[in-house]
């Protein structure tokens, strides 16, 4: 057996080699892939829109602003747009960790009746496709006075599931005894949570903040039929009225691409391994 | 399920524990006590939860069995009429509906094998021993945080027929460079599968990647001992162990298919025609700009209901073939 091996070891280092380079080239093609995209619409955004045209994959030359100062100044309130999905995404993300962490540690350490049915009534919601919601939800917040506001896009959305289940699930996994001890200190109910259990949730707080601020940031359906005008848009029902009224305006709609992403990229650099293994954590645990 | 079991068998010790000396039994005082505190914990999730899950989901059923309509004062119940509606060829809805039902599955049955081969296969790639992995998964990755909105402005002029870069490209190497990409059958398809995959296809490799970290390389090791190559240790050792991530990953990806909106709104306005409006498309339409909401809400629960056959067969299968695969 070990003789073969050491004869095969000369022949296979060099197919290695040989294997090691198709890897690494069919690797590069296909971040290619990913990557050519961004990088027309980045370079774009920086042309001319005459440059655009003539020369669709070139660098530009010269470098222009002229599609962000068009947006900038443009009737399409773009920048009003990038304010309001970053208060949308703030509201709705703080409002998903004050009452997911509350109702989370309720369900993972508080013994109380009815436990079993709400928890039950929680996760089956899991299971339900978010267009069952969009017309009775529609109703609600008209009824709430609610349409064309903030609050249409923030408050519906935090009551899913998600926020309380994985913060539940995390809660569970935490030593009890450290609540024990601060118990026995003579800590209540609410200075525990507080003082004890919401510092030691830290990782899952962010993870879940990341989380909640990236969907948020780039639901689509729900603003484009709840946001009614310019003035109240998010950037992502805004984007989608700018490609219609810059149709053949290049350099101006990348632009706008450009805004509306970099923020996500930006905080997916920072928060990339809370994000993966969040997104990771609940396949490979089942 | 286990998690519940484990924090029930953890909380009565924690009780005995607390402070109030070696009594076993809660008196009712206290424990309705502890039940006020649980509840005082859970109130602002219960108010949103109930507000905006709880009764819209029952308000929607009862929309779907009335004429509802916001123009009227008072509505009436009308039974199962909607539903029936839909299941009679010839009625107002139930020709469109069914066709974005059509419409909604060929784009399921299109996307959902190019996204979880292809992750399957990055994941395989990056789960060799290779320098910047890591890199590349971030690549990988990146395209799904950005919102679909962002994704149809990018692609909507990579895509465009006159003036986009994918026919620029293809004139510049030769080949017929007026494909309708985001206008015409099949092509709308491609695109909208093509797009698709680009947008998500990171999601589903992370996960098949930490599917294959879980499993246990000793057996590699006993297979290569056995003599098995690459490819039977492919077939014996990889795709048995990642039964559970292929299972987890089918099931998302059907539904996350089935629900697909922005794509179509912004790439190809669900046409031509109305071959791409897809069923969230014409449910959305009919419910919010035509104010047509009973029927709306009836395609909605049916659409929940295929939803469900479909995860419940898919579990199902896998059961199957997890048993079979345990007596062979």
């Amino acid at each position: 057996m070990s003789a073969t091996a050491i004869a095969v070891r000369r022949p296979r280092s060099g197919r290695r080699i040989a294997a090691k380079t198709v890897l690494y080239v069919v690797l590069g093609v296909l971040a290619l892939a990913i990557v050519l995209p961004l990088l027309w619409m980045l370079l774009t955004s920086f042309k001319t829109d005459a440059d655009a045209i003539r020369n669709p994959y070139s660098p530009p030359s010269p470098v222009s602003l002229d599609a962000y100062r068009t947006l900038a100044s443009g009737q399409q309130p773009i920048l009003l747009w990038l304010w309001n999905s970053l208060a949308a995404a703030t509201v709705q993300t703080v409002l998903i960790l004050v009452t997911a962490s509350m109702g989370a540690y309720a369900l993972a350490r508080m013994e109380f009746a009815g436990k079993k049915i709400i928890f039950g009534l929680i996760i089956s919601t899991l299971l339900v496709p978010p267009v069952v919601f969009l017309i009775p939800n529609y109703l609600i917040v008209q009824n709430l006075g609610w349409l064309d506001t903030i609050l249409a896009i923030t408050v519906p959305g935090a009551a899913g599931a998600f926020g309380i289940f994985f913060l539940r699930q995390f809660f569970v996994g935490l030593p009890v005894e450290i609540e024990e001890a601060a118990r026995i200190d003579g800590a209540g109910d609410i200075r525990i949570f507080l003082q004890v259990v919401l510092p030691l949730a830290r990782p899952a707080l962010a993870t879940l903040a990341v989380l909640s601020f990236l969907n948020n940031w780039n639901d689509f359906l729900w603003p484009v039929y709840v946001l009614l005008s310019p003035e109240h848009m998010t950037l992502q029902p805004g984007l989608s009225m700018l490609q219609g009224a810059y149709r053949t305006h290049f350099a101006i709609v990348m632009a706008a691409a450009v805004i509306a992403s970099v923020p996500v990229l930006v905080l997916f650099g920072i928060a990339q391994r809370q994000i993966v293994d969040s997104v990771t954590g609940a396949a490979v645990k089942g | 399920m286990t998690d519940s079991v484990a924090a029930d068998t953890v909380a009565p010790q924690r009780t005995s524990a607390g402070g109030h000396g070696p009594r076993r039994v809660v008196s009712p005082a206290r424990r309705r006590r502890k039940t006020l505190t649980a509840y005082l914990f859970l109130a602002p999730f219960l108010v949103l939860f109930t507000m905006f899950v709880l009764a819209p989901a029952v308000f929607g059923l009862w929309i779907s069995v009335t004429d509802w309509s916001p123009f009227r004062d008072v509505q009436h119940f009308v039974g199962l009429q909607n539903y029936v509606d839909l299941f009679t060829a010839g009625t107002t809805t139930s020709g469109d509906f069914w066709q974005s039902m059509g419409a909604t599955a060929i784009f399921v049955v299109a996307s959902v094998p190019f996204l979880v081969v292809v992750p399957l296969f990055v994941a395989i790639l990056l789960n060799q021993k290779i320098r910047a992995a890591s890199a590349f998964r971030t690549v990988f990755f990146a395209p799904y945080v950005l919102g679909v909105a962002v994704v149809g402005l990018i692609w909507g002029y990579v895509l465009d027929t006159q003036s986009g870069v994918l026919n620029h490209l293809l004139h510049g190497i030769g080949i017929q460079s007026d494909i309708p990409w985001t206008v015409d059958v099949p092509w709308v398809w491609v695109s909208l599968v093509g797009v698709t995959v680009w947008w998500t296809s990171g999601l589903n490799t992370v996960i098949f990647l930490a599917g294959l970290k879980g499993i246990n390389t000793e057996l590699y090791e006993a297979a290569a001992l056995d003599g098995a190559g690459a490819v039977r240790s492919f077939r014996n050792v990889t795709l048995p162990g990642l039964r559970p991530v292929t299972l987890f990953i089918t099931t998302t990806t059907v539904l996350a298919s089935a629900n697909m909106f922005g794509q179509a709104y912004l790439l190809t306005t669900g046409g031509p025609g109305n071959a791409t409006r897809t069923a969230i498309m014409y449910i959305a339409d009919q419910g919010l700009s035509q104010n047509n909401m009973a029927p709306a809400a009836a395609m909605s629960y049916v659409l929940f209901a295929f939803l469900a056959v479909v995860s419940v067969v898919n579990f199902r299968l896998q059961r199957e073939r997890v048993e079979k695969g345990g007596t062979r």
